[in-house]
């Protein structure tokens, strides 16, 4: 009984209060006047477009940076963070986006990475361990345990990891960056699932992140931020998309998706696959027509990306026919006209130490193409601005990052490209800047083939979509079809999310 | 096979028997016998790479490495020899001066390394040739005289088994309990692993670092003071002659450890130590042309990193 009146007694009790946050760096501000503030057992959504200060007003909290002015209360007391561990003492925990954990440790290790418990000074494996059990028990977790490696757990599995290092520290707000950005669709359900028990225990949860879905999903509260100041605070259920949209790119976008193909549009058939089949892919037929962009929709594991791979030439396929003849290599793939935007472009597809110049030469360099276009041409077509082509990749936001990526394949014409998630962790005004260069292309003549885990994205963008499960075509839905129909069809009939 | 690559440890031991086996098998052949003996002739011989390159896992194992071991080592044998200048009673002082500087000079590579932010590889080589600039210019040769009681340490057994050996294993599995059992172990895997996110989960990194090459340097200590009682006097070219840099570096990565840092073991390494010194034993029982033999270690160690590349590559697709 007195348990219930304490957490009543909580609900409604402030631990985050962060007042007039500013923020310089090099003389250039990047916050000013930030307000934010969360309660007990709320979900707190701060969104707005990549630089607009998210992740700055974050890295303050979490003692990454030290504000020029302003204070941070945490649980009624001024607090000020050297160091992210005194942050971290004080009950703040954040799980960042590429998670901060050591693949080649156990579960256990990794919860109590710095803090690990001693009995007669050393440390005590089993306290660990079984510590580690019960937070796991208490999540519902009990697909691994806690000497398992990090290194051979799912992307799900590991933010499970990191949210019960957080618990272990008793952590009172918890910042999530992102935390869909790598889940697949049925994974996501999971997620919410243990956020409301964060919720549950009174944890304030700060949650970031570009799907606006997500946001009306779960939020109490949204907080927008826009070039590094506050815009608004108001509660999730009193205001739309749109109106959210709007505050945070400060227009109305009022196409979300640019217009699909016309019928006539869509001319020659540019690619065909019949019963292409690898280690991890079957049966596969597909073919795709110049003009067009098809959709390709699969829960995680299906194959999405090995098939982009194998149309590519990285991981060729093994069987099968294929027009233009199957690449075995990428750079067979490449000769042939085929490009791959990659899921991971910090990994796969840029230099990040090297200037944006040299990234756009990249592939033209490679097959030793003479390209007749000039980098500025190409970075204007890509409308990356400020074109500035010396400036190093790591600098640019995810989105200009994109643009380069894209920018990269122009220089050879491509008579086919393949985009896997082509606007993950890009913010709202860029993506639709790439959405506008994606069928633009197309009806430039270029046969697209886009993966996408947004199904609004994959249904707004798609002529055509193509769904896979367990490595096969599971079917084909004409555009505009309903989310509902998507999901039917790649995870097992009748088992939808 | 899979089940045996698949953990390089187990592999590196496996290979170990499969060259005693073949070794032995090989000799026998040739007409001459594999005794005990010989087995007891590969611990002595093998046991002062063994401590360095038990060291240099701790260094490796963080991230970083260390070149300087070789003339640090023979930078301690002349200072002991000196010191003692073949007086018993000076062994104390010799053993506590030798190791004093060992520990200095590790400090001064991981503050090198973690402070003024210099790549291992280069803070350590620049320290490597500072001592060698002082060892040249203070000896031409042999220098100082270790008393016949310090030499048991090279040279005594108790029952069949040298106390060289055991002073190797008892280095291992105090190193080995380090790193499994306490918080710096812990750390040690976790500044390898990734220094950031050991940064962000309260590790002081920077410590990490300095403490693991203090202790890297000061099993390069121990293993000078060995080679000292072995000569009987210190020699400034003791440690570049036995190649206990490169070669120390060589046995961590044949034992499975990650060259980057953050996964393997002194396990691993005690087997790379010993696979080294049985194909010696072998080439030297079948009187191998010593080049051939450089070139068969050269390809044995290739091909083991190549092994368990292809291992964690399988993993990784």
């Amino acid at each position: 009984m007195e348990d219930i009146n304490q957490k009543r007694a909580e609900s409604a009790q402030v631990i985050l209060r962060m007042t007039g946050i500013g923020k310089s760096f090099l003389g250039i501000r990047v916050l000013r006047g930030i307000d934010l503030s969360a309660t007990a057992g709320e979900v707190h959504a701060v969104v707005g477009e990549n630089g607009a200060g998210k992740s700055t007003l974050m890295k303050i909290l979490a003692g990454v940076h030290q504000p020029d002015e302003g204070t941070v209360e945490i649980g009624g007391e001024t607090r000020s963070f050297a160091h992210p561990v005194e942050a971290q003492r004080a009950g703040v925990a954040i799980i960042y986006q590429e998670f901060n954990l050591l693949p080649e440790r156990s579960v256990a290790d990794n919860v109590f990475l710095g803090r690990e418990p001693t009995r007669r000074g050393l440390v005590d494996r089993a306290a660990m361990d079984e510590a580690t059990s019960r937070l796991l028990d208490e999540l519902d977790e009990h697909s691994f345990g806690p000497r398992a490696l990090v290194k051979d757990l799912s992307v799900a599995q590991q933010q499970v990891v990191e949210i019960v290092k957080a618990l272990s520290v008793d952590a009172r707000i918890v910042v999530m960056d992102e935390p869909t950005a790598a889940l697949a669709e049925h994974e996501v359900e999971l997620l919410y699932r243990l956020i409301r028990r964060l919720q549950g225990r009174g944890i304030a949860v700060l949650y970031i992140s570009h799907r606006l879905r997500e946001v009306f999903d779960l939020a109490d509260r949204v907080t927008v931020l826009k070039d590094g100041a506050h815009v608004a605070t108001v509660p999730a259920k009193d205001v739309t998309t749109g109106e959210l949209v709007k505050m945070m790119v400060g227009r109305e976008l009022d196409a979300y998706f640019p217009a699909k193909a016309e019928e006539s549009a869509i001319g020659e058939v540019r690619l065909t696959v019949r019963g292409g089949g690898n280690g991890k892919l079957d049966g596969i037929d597909l073919e795709l027509r110049a003009g067009e962009i098809v959709g390709v929709a699969g829960l995680q594991g299906s194959g999405r990306s090995s098939l982009v791979k194998a149309i590519f030439g990285a991981e060729p396929f093994t069987r099968g026919e294929m027009t233009p003849a199957r690449p075995a290599s990428v750079r067979a793939g490449v000769a042939a006209g085929i490009g791959l935007v990659t899921e991971d472009r910090k990994a796969e597809g840029l230099a990040l130490n090297q200037s944006v110049r040299d990234n756009a030469l990249l592939v033209a360099r490679a097959i030793g193409h003479r390209s007749r276009t000039t980098v500025s041409d190409l970075l204007r077509r890509v409308q990356l601005a400020p074109p500035r082509q010396e400036t190093e990749v790591k600098y640019l936001s995810g989105g200009n990052q994109q643009k380069v990526v894209l920018a990269k394949w122009l220089t050879v014409s491509p008579k086919v490209l393949l985009f896997d998630e082509p606007t993950r962790g890009v913010d709202v005004g860029a993506k639709a800047a790439i959405h506008d260069l994606m069928r633009e292309l197309a009806n430039a003549g270029t046969a697209i083939l886009m993966i996408s885990s947004e199904l609004p994205e994959l249904i707004g963008m798609s002529d055509r979509i193509v769904v896979l499960r367990d490595g096969r075509v599971a079917g084909q839905l004409p555009a505009g079809s309903s989310e509902e129909a998507v999901m039917a069809l790649a995870a097992a009939d009748g088992v939808a999310a | 096979m899979i089940a045996l690559v698949a953990n390089p440890t187990r592999a590196v031991y496996a290979a170990l028997i499969a060259t005693l086996a073949i070794g032995w098998a090989l000799v026998a052949f040739d007409g001459g016998t594999f005794t005990l003996n010989d087995l007891v002739g590969i611990q002595q011989r093998s046991a002062a790479l063994g401590i360095v390159a038990v060291g240099q896992t701790l260094a490796i194992l963080a991230g970083s490495l260390d070149l300087s071991v070789a003339y640090l080592i023979s930078l301690v044998s002349l200072i002991a020899a000196e010191t003692m200048a073949g007086q018993t009673s000076n062994i104390l002082t010799a053993v506590v001066v030798a190791l004093g500087v060992s520990a200095l000079v590790g400090l001064v590579n991981g503050v090198v390394i973690t402070k003024l932010k210099v790549h291992a590889f280069i803070a350590t080589l620049g320290v490597a040739l500072v001592i060698r600039g002082v060892l040249d210019h203070l000896y031409d040769g042999p220098a100082g005289r270790v008393p016949v009681d310090f030499q048991q340490l090279g040279y005594a057994r108790i029952g069949p088994i040298p106390v060289a050996a055991i002073l190797w294993a008892a280095v291992a599995v105090g190193v080995w309990f380090l790193l499994r059992r306490t918080r710096f172990g812990h750390r040690v895997y976790a500044v390898g692993g990734d220094v950031e996110v050991a940064r962000l989960s309260g590790v002081r990194t920077d410590r990490v670092v300095i403490a693991a090459h203090v202790l890297c340097s000061l099993c390069a200590g121990v293993a000078g003071l060995l080679l000292a009682s072995r000569l009987g006097a210190g020699a400034p070219t003791v440690g570049t002659d036995g190649g206990y840099d490169l070669e120390s570096i060589a046995a961590v990565v044949l034992g499975g450890t990650a060259l980057a840092g953050g996964r393997g073991g002194v396990a691993g390494t005690v087997g790379g130590v010993l696979l080294l010194a049985v194909l010696d034993s072998v080439f030297n029982q079948l009187e191998v042309n010593s080049f051939f033999k450089d070139v068969v270690r050269g390809v044995v160690i290739v091909v083991a990193v190549a092994v368990y590349a292809r291992r964690t590559g399988r993993r990784a697709s």
